[in-house]
């Protein structure tokens, strides 16, 4: 019965006990050594990861407020792999940081409160996993002590996010009236189309816009982004985005499905806004990280098609999209964290030149960002084009109208970055740079990564028969 | 015959050449190139000798994506047939071109090899999800070639031409999203050309669908007022990237939009034929004109090229069953034709450092095989008979000629105008820089071609000359396609 349990909530057990164990850790040993710690923290997330590969659980505990089966193991898994990927990407720069034991304490709790929102099968536990997701994570983007932007970036962050938890709080405040319940079975049951349902439904549309950071209520996401050490800045844009879209379409699908019709309007309206303005925006940027805040934006903007298209097969590409988009984005970020780690340069002008000293980091990037534009032969090509042919099979064919012209327009501020590195002349460029053997593998396996997962359909087929529709 | 070794050939020589050193890399791209252009050959021969040729050659089906109902299909008629040889052609050529590239050598071939396996991929497949696929792999190559090994206003051009194509794709994109949900309405959704062209679409279906589909590779074609692109790309473009742009990728845009906007939706085709002949003809005179214009040679021949295209997109629109073997014909000859003339001006300019025609002069007596292949590329260009050119534009012609009315008349009548104004161009810039005293002292010491150029400029003289000496079995063989086609 209790193994029953614990291997229903394998990813939650075992986070908590790397927490526990850093703790004991932190308190027991005065001195420490750092590369051991890190390789305890790496292990054991590929334990974590490891663990999912054993068995499919399938069940509900805690009277139906924590569920588990194939999806969420699979959406849990892609977060702890993204997370993986930036704790090793993250190492050189740990090692010179006093608090690095802290950073991985934050980070687990971070991961936990991830892991129990995605199980959510009740609002009050969704809200909890939401809340002990954020505040951890705003104390993260305070990481870099040196720097003031670091602090208003956080700052920023936890503003925000105070902000829209507020109103996500209203909403499920609404719905648990009109309802008489904060399940989510009972919620879908019992919602009727009246006005103060409705209400709370867009509350709580208003409070997860927040949280993937999509127009108009994306004000926090490039300062922070700017502010917070570059691990931070990825894992905010891959880790924290996929969780908040996992559950987004769990509770839409789920909760809502059966008034699809009274939500696709905005979702639509708010896919288009997002893409066109979060263009617009990166076309302007002149640092690096800023740059990329905006491009997750629009990149947020095109998931929102799919997820507007209600279908199983819109699912299963947002999920594919989000596995595609980790390995891009944090492929970009991994060769940004490199050079901002050894030379603290991180505007765009800075790239100038880039190819001549470091070819084999801007062919990385340039692989990277071209993913992230949708330009085969990379699986960005795939995981676009799944989310637009999922918005046609459903006729969105004003938004598939705006999308596709926003693609040319992202092809061009990324190809100007592609520019920057390979044409662009500099007097003094950023020195031939040996960057460090974990931030190698992170980019190896992103680049392998980027360019096999679309040609292997077997991916796709695996997320799609876990996927489910309205 | 396996027509997935025209995609696999390619890829193994991108893969050779990432694990070779420096130089060897141009032997890499070349021996691939020549094994590419065998197999064509091969595939050429094996398709002549087969007796029933009323449906696709070589077909394979391969389920890739099931739940979208994406399959790597491939499949060959005498269109795509012609254009492959085209492509493999104008691939050897190129890598001969560039033989002596000292900046990048190994990027610059993964780059060209790489354009030209997204234009094999485009012309063999037949599921427009798989054809999507190699026709964007083919944008990129273009950005960085451009950019990097480009001249003059480099970057602005190719970010020009790449943001231009690329809206091109996305209208196409939009076109072929709209099929997908018209088939998933009418029961199965699909992205292949055979089952979607059974689909039966309202007219106001088709009415929306073609201009997508039709202008977004249009613009690939440099169809007027789509053609910015052309002239600035191609005159800053490095040789080799000039002729695969002019000679392979603009034949993308003719191929799809003979081969999937007018083959899919016929309909519409018809109706919005008379618009799209007023345009072809405006773009086939103003691009002879403002050729008339130009002093910089290259640029003379990028616009060239935009009245030239115009022939092919007169042929498609005209309806005529002559017209289509016209056009397709046209597509051929001026991907040739054009590949010889940038090749020879890249050649010419390397030797003398400039373009311009009127600082030229006399070069016929240092450089005797670089001057007559110039002359022989010239020649095709103003369409004289026995070669290529004349073969092309005249089947265009009379093709066009056929339809009765006053209107298709007077378009065929416009367009043939144009002819003249070629022929000024043509003969005046072989006057002014090939005849005549040499113009400057350093001009008299130049070397003629040496073996590479040699090698590339036979061959493209060669199969222009095929062409145009024995049209009878290409035509022959491409109109059987076209009466399947277009019944």
């Amino acid at each position: 019965m209790i193994l029953d349990y614990l291997s229903l909530m394998r990813f939650e057990v075992l986070a908590l006990g790397a927490v526990i164990l850093l703790l004991l850790i932190k308190v027991f040993s005065e001195k420490m050594n750092i590369s051991a710690i890190l390789g305890f923290v790496n292990f054991s997330l590929l334990v974590i990861l490891g663990a999912s590969f054993i068995g499919r659980p399938h069940g509900s505990m805690f009277g139906g407020m924590f569920l588990n089966d194939g999806t969420l193991m699979l959406e849990k898994s892609i977060i702890t792999f993204a997370t993986l990927l930036i704790s090793l990407q993250a190492n050189n720069w740990l090692k010179n940081h006093s608090s690095y034991l802290e950073f991985y304490l934050l980070l687990f709790s971070v991961l936990i409160g991830m892991y129990f929102m995605i199980s959510s099968g009740n609002f009050l536990m969704f809200y909890l996993g939401l809340e002990m997701a954020t505040i951890p994570l705003a104390a993260l983007a305070a990481f870099d002590f040196n720097r003031i932007r670091s602090a208003e970036g956080a700052g920023k962050m936890i503003l925000s996010s105070a902000f829209s938890s507020a109103i996500l709080l209203f909403g499920l405040s609404l719905l648990y009236g009109t309802t008489g319940s904060l399940d989510f079975g009972t919620v879908s049951r019992n919602f009727t189309s009246g006005s103060l349902s409705l209400l709370g439904l867009s509350f709580l549309l208003v409070g997860f816009a927040f949280k993937i950071s999509a127009v108009p209520f994306h004000f926090w996401t490039a300062d922070t982004y700017e502010g917070s050490p570059v691990a931070i800045a990825t894992f905010l844009s891959v880790v924290s985005k996929g969780a908040a879209f996992f559950i987004f379409i769990t509770i839409l699908y789920k909760v809502f499905g059966a008034v699809y019709e009274k939500w696709i309007h905005a979702l639509t309206l708010l896919s288009a806004i997002t893409m066109t303005i979060g263009n617009l925006f990166a076309m302007r940027q002149l640092n690096i990280k800023r740059f990329l805040a905006f491009s997750s934006i629009t990149q947020a903007g095109y998931i929102l098609i799919a997820v507007a298209s209600g279908t199983k097969e819109g699912m299963a590409s947002i999920i594919y999209f989000l596995l595609i988009y980790i390995f891009s984005n944090v492929g970009a970020f991994t060769v940004v964290s490199i050079i901002c780690d050894k030379t603290g340069k991180d505007d765009i002008d800075d790239y100038k030149g880039l190819y001549k000293t470091n070819p084999k980091l801007s062919i990385a990037m340039m692989i990277a960002l071209l993913s992230l534009a949708g330009v085969p032969p990379t699986a960005g090509f795939f995981g676009k084009l799944f989310l637009l042919t999922s918005g046609a099979s459903k006729g969105l064919i004003v938004l598939l109208v705006i999308a596709s012209l926003n693609m040319v327009i992202s092809l061009y501020y990324y190809l100007k970055v592609v520019k920057v590195m390979f044409v662009d002349k500099n007097e003094n460029p950023i020195e031939n740079i040996s960057s460090h053997i974990s931030a190698k593998i992170v980019l190896i396996i992103c680049l392998i990564g980027i360019l096999s997962i679309g040609f292997i359909n077997c991916i796709f087929e695996y997320i799609h028969a876990l996927s489910f529709g309205i | 015959m396996n027509l997935s070794l025209l995609i696999a050939i390619p890829t193994l020589t991108l893969i050779s050449i990432l694990f070779v050193n420096g130089k060897m890399a141009r032997v890499a791209a070349l021996a691939g190139s020549f094994v590419q252009l065998g197999t064509a050959l091969f595939m050429l021969f094996s398709y002549m000798n087969l007796n029933d040729v009323s449906h696709l050659a070589f077909e394979e089906s391969h389920v890739w994506f099931a739940q979208w109902n994406i399959n790597y299909h491939i499949g060959v008629d005498a269109i795509s047939i012609a254009m492959i040889m085209l492509t493999s052609v104008v691939l050897v050529a190129g890598v001969l071109v560039s033989w002596n590239i000292e900046d990048k050598t190994k990027e610059f071939f993964f780059l060209l090899v790489m354009l030209a396996t997204g234009a094999f991929g485009f012309f063999i497949s037949v599921d427009l999800f798989v054809q999507f696929f190699f026709f964007e792999l083919a944008v990129i190559p273009k950005f960085l070639l451009i950019a990097i090994w480009g001249s003059g206003r480099k970057e602005y051009s190719a970010m020009k031409l790449v943001l231009m194509l690329m809206g091109g794709s996305s209208l196409v994109l939009i076109g072929i999203l709209g099929f997908y949900y018209y088939s998933a309405e009418a029961g199965t959704p699909s992205f292949d050309l055979q089952t979607l062209s059974q689909l039966s679409l309202s007219h106001e279906q088709q009415m929306w669908l073609f201009p997508l589909l039709f202008s977004g590779f249009a613009v690939l074609s440099a169809m007027f007022p789509f053609h910015t692109w052309a002239p600035d790309g191609h005159s800053s473009a490095p040789t080799a990237a000039s002729m695969f742009l002019a000679g392979i990728s603009m034949k993308l845009g003719g191929y799809g939009c003979l081969r999937v906007a007018v083959f899919l939706l016929p309909h519409a085709a018809r109706e919005y034929s008379p618009y799209i002949i007023v345009l072809a003809c405006i773009g086939i005179l103003y691009g002879a004109f403002v050729t008339l214009k130009q002093t910089d040679i290259k640029l003379m021949n990028a616009y060239s090229s935009v009245s030239h295209c115009g022939f092919v997109i007169l042929g498609i629109a005209m309806f005529t069953k002559t017209a289509m073997v016209g056009a397709v014909l046209q597509m051929i000859s001026h991907g040739v034709m054009t590949a010889l003339f940038f090749a020879v001006i890249g050649m010419i300019y390397q030797r003398t450092h400039t373009r311009m025609g009127d600082e030229m002069g006399g070069l016929l007596k240092v450089m005797p095989f670089l001057s007559t292949v110039f002359i022989v590329a010239g020649l095709t260009s103003l369409g004289l008979p026995g070669f290529s050119g004349f073969v092309a534009e005249m089947t265009v012609f009379v093709g066009s000629f056929q339809n009765e009315d006053m209107f298709h008349r007077f378009a065929t009548i416009f367009a043939t105008a144009s002819i003249v104004v070629t022929a000024v161009y043509i003969l005046r810039a072989v006057g002014i820089s090939l005849w005549g005293p040499i113009k400057k002292k350093e001009y008299e010491s130049l070397p003629d071609a040496s073996w590479n150029e040699k090698l590339a400029a036979g061959i493209l003289v060669l199969s222009i000359v095929i062409m145009g000496t024995m049209p009878l079995w290409l035509s022959d063989m491409i109109s059987k396609t076209t009466e399947t086609l277009f019944p």
